[in-house]
């Protein structure tokens, strides 16, 4: 259990003022030139010897992200962007954190642009998030207007821009190079990879795309030191975690935790448990729509973190912790998840553009028990003919839930077969 | 170059420039890749995913197509990465990816015109699975109206955009595009208009299915009905290489042939579509004006009438040669008139002032192929985009790939590149060589420098003195140099350069076209031969009695007294030589029309009748005598005329795009092309 002290995000709730001074009140723009004045290096290196890994879902080592970009800026400058295009279905982590603690976000982007080398950065957000889109401009004002971004930033006579970009609502914008695209003003869709971002990214140059959170949380690590961020969670997987808990749950919240928390600590102490108690429970996504989700018998004692949910064939994703009960039909619920894959899948590599469809099609008929027991075993080869064949990671996904879905309830879409049959029997009888 | 790399494909090592796709290292190694999307002359889009091979310790199998050599890590015990094409893991891939494919595309096979000759179908013989396990309806998308050259039908789409990249990469216009995404993606023109560019029919090609197709050869052959003739273009001066597919006595289509000299593997839509304009207005049989009406004859009448002609006063006859013709026509013509004592006649029914300085004096000396090389361009009273599309595409080329300056003088047209517009007439040009900054910096800078003139600034009265002054500037800038000559001529006219290096001009004081159509209409000029030509002002030839040898009743034959019924480029084994001096030959794919025959022959009997028998019996005997003109010092500096240019801005010779030859001028397409601009421009209004 993380105690207050150690809490990055003191104001998730709102409860206060998310304003320059109250921000700076909680600790923010605290000592920020000195961490500059100790270079960019220095700044790499704590965030290595942080352990933080990407807070957008993929969980790649920040640090080793950042040591990426050349070490000298050549003709072409650097960029940050940070990807605030949080789309994952049951993630609301970034909003928050924008919303009401928008500052730690932009010293983090001061932070993390100064230690790549980069003086723009840009912060692509999401197309429905109006209110937050106004709550970081205002934040961004306000830092503006006390020097803290702008010309000689903070004093530390680094110059440093920061903007906002509005996307238009579109899940696929969230995938690095489709969200590079989108900026550049192109139709968002993944590019090819290599070359990676930090080669060749924005207009061509080296660029690094980093999660909302991953971006917040690097001044207090730089604050309270690498070693206090790394003391959490088990080796591999450090630090603290804004985790999401949607669905089934008393009180759903998002709520900052220790990394590697028991999944069903974490519903019980802050969601209020799951609705009609834990043997209520039916299955468990831990980690955003796209990872596979979890019968009750492993959310019994898995741990929240990268490689407990990996050992499980799941993953951590984006920490949105989807809680379905009893009461929930399953092969609904994910074909319901296919039909959102279909509807985002951009249409620009083959096996996403067909296979998606093909998927929510099957599926939707097993929702009725309209097909035949030997389709079961196609959808799973079919999604894995989606998977790992595409240009980004939207076809992985798309096909994660459904094989999920496989794995752990197949007998839901038996059952749904048989029964269908069997009604159908009986009708044929009655009709005779 | 880039260093070579070791590369382990299927267990063959070999060894690979680092730039290298693995599909080219694939393919280095005599493995098969299949694709859809790639094309060796477009971006790399990576999106079929048909053409996935497996790096032996890589978590996913790789886009071959987008993954260098460049990019592959050693294995861990430093012997070359393992590529694998014919694994499990790549079989499934292929089968997967062409089932994906093949799921919402409608299996219309035999209502395609695609069919036989389709990649899609090709490649689910070769890599698809037996049958399918797709139960549910198939997607359907309205059908797009792409103008009168390419045909849609959507539904056979599999979203590859070698044509969308194609239109904005090559052809340099934003007309089509990939609109929504997901299974909604589809492909569709800006605004829902039609295709303008004039490279469009390229797309139909491209597609690898059957999604584009031809709209002029809609449901009329399958491919393996077709008899195939490599042939050469004569609608520009490019000499594109051409496909004439043919059935029984009829030409079903043209299709481009790689050329990398000189047309890459793309051809004009004129240059592809004309071809129905080869069986419209045609002359198949000769004819004499009787009583002021041309009425059919026989051979032996029409050349006898001829004969009788031409046995007149040798200094009141003259003949020129028009845009289409082979050399060999224009060579006998030349030798059966020079045998009469004739000494007017003229290939170049513009009046361009060029011809008398060297060959280098008119042709387009570097090549091509040299655009591609070239770093700054001045382009002096051309269109290209009119006057040769498949010369502008190079050099759009150039600017993307190697960032080539081009200015002109001339028209302000939009050419698809950035073009600094310096003037539109010769004030310009003339200032341009004492300009110190600006683009004459450029040029004099430049490694590569090129000036390209064309007829817009030579086909005028002065054009002489403009040849003079862009000849100086060249000198000046020193745009000739021992290893690169980039003094470039554009002609309009296949047959130009061939006319001009057999020597078909005016000698020992004859007249040239001017001089011939002025001498016919004062009556000094008593028998005029047309050899195909079509584009001069046959009206003012007063009252000379015309001779029209040629294939199409157009101008020419309209004012003609006597007809020759000749043979287009597709009918005769022909000679041309293109705008780089490049001698390419024409090879007949079909017979001529009727009584047609084909010309060197018309002259060869024409010439017995006369008693002055050539000495050639057949093709190659007279081929024999065509030879390059011979080499003479090339300067610059000293072609065409001193002298002051008048005023008047260059305009390029070719008004209509699709109509500027007998051929096209018959064929509906062209003139259904023609409307198609036309309404766009009055739509503009």
């Amino acid at each position: 259990m993380l105690e207050d002290k150690d809490r990055i995000f003191t104001n998730l709730y709102g409860l206060h003022d998310p304003g320059l001074a109250a921000a700076k009140k909680r600790g923010a723009w605290n000592g920020t030139a000195e961490f500059m004045a100790l270079g960019d290096e220095w700044i790499v290196e704590q965030i290595k010897a942080s352990g933080l890994r990407g807070r957008g879902g993929a969980g790649f080592p920040t640090g080793l992200k950042w040591s990426f970009m050349p070490k000298e800026v050549g003709e072409r400058p650097h960029y940050l962007v940070v990807n605030a295009d949080e789309s994952e279905p049951g993630t609301c982590k970034d909003r928050d954190m924008m919303r009401h603690d928008p500052h730690l976000l932009i010293e983090g982007c001061l932070i993390a642009s100064f230690a790549m080398r980069a003086h723009a950065c840009y912060i692509y957000l999401r197309g429905e998030y109006i209110d937050e889109r106004i709550a970081l401009q205002k934040a961004i004002d306000e830092a503006y207007a006390a020097g803290l971004v702008g010309k000689n930033a903070c004093g530390s006579g680094y110059d440093f821009d920061v903007f906002v970009h509005h996307g238009a609502g579109a899940y696929i914008c969230g995938e690095e190079t489709a969200l590079l695209e989108s900026l550049e003003g192109k139709k968002g869709q993944p590019r090819l990879k290599p070359p990676f971002p930090a080669n060749a990214g924005l207009y061509g140059c080296p660029t690094t795309v980093n999660n909302v959170e991953s971006i917040a949380v690097t001044p207090t690590i730089l604050r309270r030191g690498a070693g206090w961020f790394s003391g959490f969670g088990r080796p591999g997987n450090a630090g603290t975690k804004v985790f999401c808990i949607s669905g089934h749950v008393n009180t759903p919240c998002n709520v900052e935790e220790e990394m590697s928390i028991p999944l069903k600590t974490l519903i019980e102490k802050h969601a209020g448990g799951v609705i009609g108690g834990w043997d209520n429970l039916k299955a468990i996504i831990p980690g955003g729509s796209s990872v596979p989700c979890l019968p009750k018998d492993i959310c019994d004692d898995v741990l929240m973190d990268f490689d407990a949910l990996k050992e499980h064939k799941s993953g951590l994703g984006t920490a949105a912790v989807i809680v379905m009960d009893q009461s929930t039909d399953m092969v609904r619920a994910i074909t319901r998840l296919a039909y959102f894959y279909k509807h985002e899948s951009c249409g620009q590599c083959t096996p996403c553009r067909e296979g998606t469809g093909w998927m929510w099609r099957v599926l939707t008929r097993m929702c009725e028990g309209k097909a035949q027991m030997s389709e079961i075993d196609m959808l799973l080869d079919v999604s894995q003919e989606i998977e790992g064949h595409t240009i980004c990671a939207l076809g992985d996904a798309a096909a994660w839930p459904v094989q999920g879905l496989i794995r752990h309830f197949r007998h839901e879409i038996e059952d749904k077969i048989t029964s269908y049959r069997a009604d159908k029997s009986i009708h044929a009888v009655a009709a005779e | 170059m880039s260093e070579l790399r070791k590369v382990n494909v299927d267990g063959k090592e070999i060894e690979v420039p680092g730039h290298y796709t693995l599909m080219q290292a694939c393919e280095e190694a005599g493995a098969e890749i299949p694709r859809f999307c790639y094309h060796e002359r477009l971006s790399v889009a990576g999106n079929c995913r048909m053409c996935l091979v497996e790096w032996v310790g890589a978590p996913k199998p790789m886009a071959s197509c987008a993954m260098s050599v460049n990019d592959l890590r050693p294995n861990r015990d430093g012997s070359p990465a393992d590529i694998r094409t014919s694994s499990a893991v790549v079989k499934k891939a292929r089968e997967g990816v062409m089932e994906f494919l093949l799921i919402n595309h409608p299996l219309d096979c035999p209502i395609c015109d695609q069919g036989g000759e389709c990649d899609l179908q090709d490649q689910a013989m070769a890599y698809g699975r037996s049958r399918t396990r797709y139960d549910e309806d198939k997607r359907a998308v309205e059908e797009k109206n792409m103008g009168p050259l390419v045909k849609t039908n959507m539904t056979r789409c599999i979203q590859c955009t070698r044509c969308v990249r194609f239109i904005s990469e090559v052809a340099g216009v934003e007309e089509l595009g990939l609109v929504n995404r997901g299974e909604s993606a589809e492909i569709t023109t800006y605004l829902q208009q039609n295709l303008k560019s004039e490279l469009s029919g390229n797309v139909i090609d491209l597609c690898p299915v059957g999604a584009l197709t031809s709209r002029p050869y809609a449901f009329n052959a399958r491919p393996w009905e077709l008899r195939k003739f490599e042939s050469v273009d004569v609608m520009d001066a490019v000499g594109s290489n051409i496909r004439v597919d043919v059935r029984g006595p009829e030409v079903m289509r043209i299709l481009p042939r790689d050329n990398d000299e000189v047309n890459e593997e793309w051809i004009s839509d004129k240059t592809r579509f004309c071809w129905d304009g080869l069986k419209r207005q045609r002359l198949d049989t000769p004819y004499v004006r009787k009583a002021g009406k041309l009425s059919p004859a026989s051979w032996d009448e029409a050349l006898g009438v001829v004969a009788e002609r031409l046995k007149g006063d040798p200094e009141r006859i003259g003949a020129i040669a028009g845009d289409l013709c082979d050399m060999e026509s224009m060579k006998a013509l030349k030798d059966l008139l020079g045998s009469l004592g004739v000494s007017s006649m003229d290939c170049r029914q513009d009046g361009a002032a060029i011809g008398e300085q060297g060959r280098e004096g008119y042709v387009f000396n570097s090549g091509i192929a040299g655009i591609d090389e070239a770093d700054a361009i001045l382009l002096v009273g051309t269109n290209l985009r009119k006057e040769a599309p498949i010369i502008n595409a190079r050099i759009r080329g150039a600017w993307l790939n190697n960032g080539t300056q081009v200015a002109m003088i001339g028209e302000d047209v939009d050419l698809t590149y950035p073009v600094e517009h310096l003037g539109s007439g010769p004030e310009t040009l003339a200032g341009l060589a004492t300009k110190r900054g600006g683009f004459g910096k450029a040029l004099r800078d430049a490694k590569r420098p090129m000036v390209i003139i064309g007829m817009g600034a030579l086909a005028r009265a002065d054009g002489a003195k403009v040849l003079r002054s862009v000849g100086e500037l060249a000198a000046k800038f020193n745009i000739v140099r021992d290893d690169w000559n980039g003094f470039n001529v554009l002609h309009t006219a296949a047959a130009r350069v061939g006319g001009l290096d057999i020597g078909f001009v005016p000698h020992n004081g004859g007249r040239d076209t001017a001089g011939l159509i002025k001498g016919a209409g004062k009556g000094e000029i008593d028998t005029v031969y047309l050899l195909g030509a079509d584009e001069i002002d046959t009206q003012a030839l007063g009252d000379a009695f015309v001779i029209y040898q040629g294939s199409h009743g157009d101008a020419g034959a309209h004012r003609a007294d006597v007809i020759l019924p000749g043979a287009a480029y597709t009918e005769k084994e022909g000679l041309y030589t293109n705008t780089e001096g490049r001698m390419q030959d024409g090879v007949r794919a079909v017979f001529p029309k009727g009584e047609a025959k084909e010309d060197w022959a018309i002259i060869r009997a024409l010439s017995e009748l006369l008693g002055r028998t050539l000495p050639y019996d057949d093709l190659p005997a007279l081929r024999n005598t065509i030879r390059r003109p011979d080499a003479v010092p090339f300067n610059p500096a000293k072609l065409g005329k001193a002298g002051a240019m008048a005023k008047g801005n260059f305009v390029s010779p070719i008004g209509d795009y699709f109509l500027t030859n007998p051929i096209a001028r018959a064929s509906i397409t062209m003139a259904a092309c023609s409307a198609n601009v036309a309404g766009f421009a009055q739509a503009a209004e």
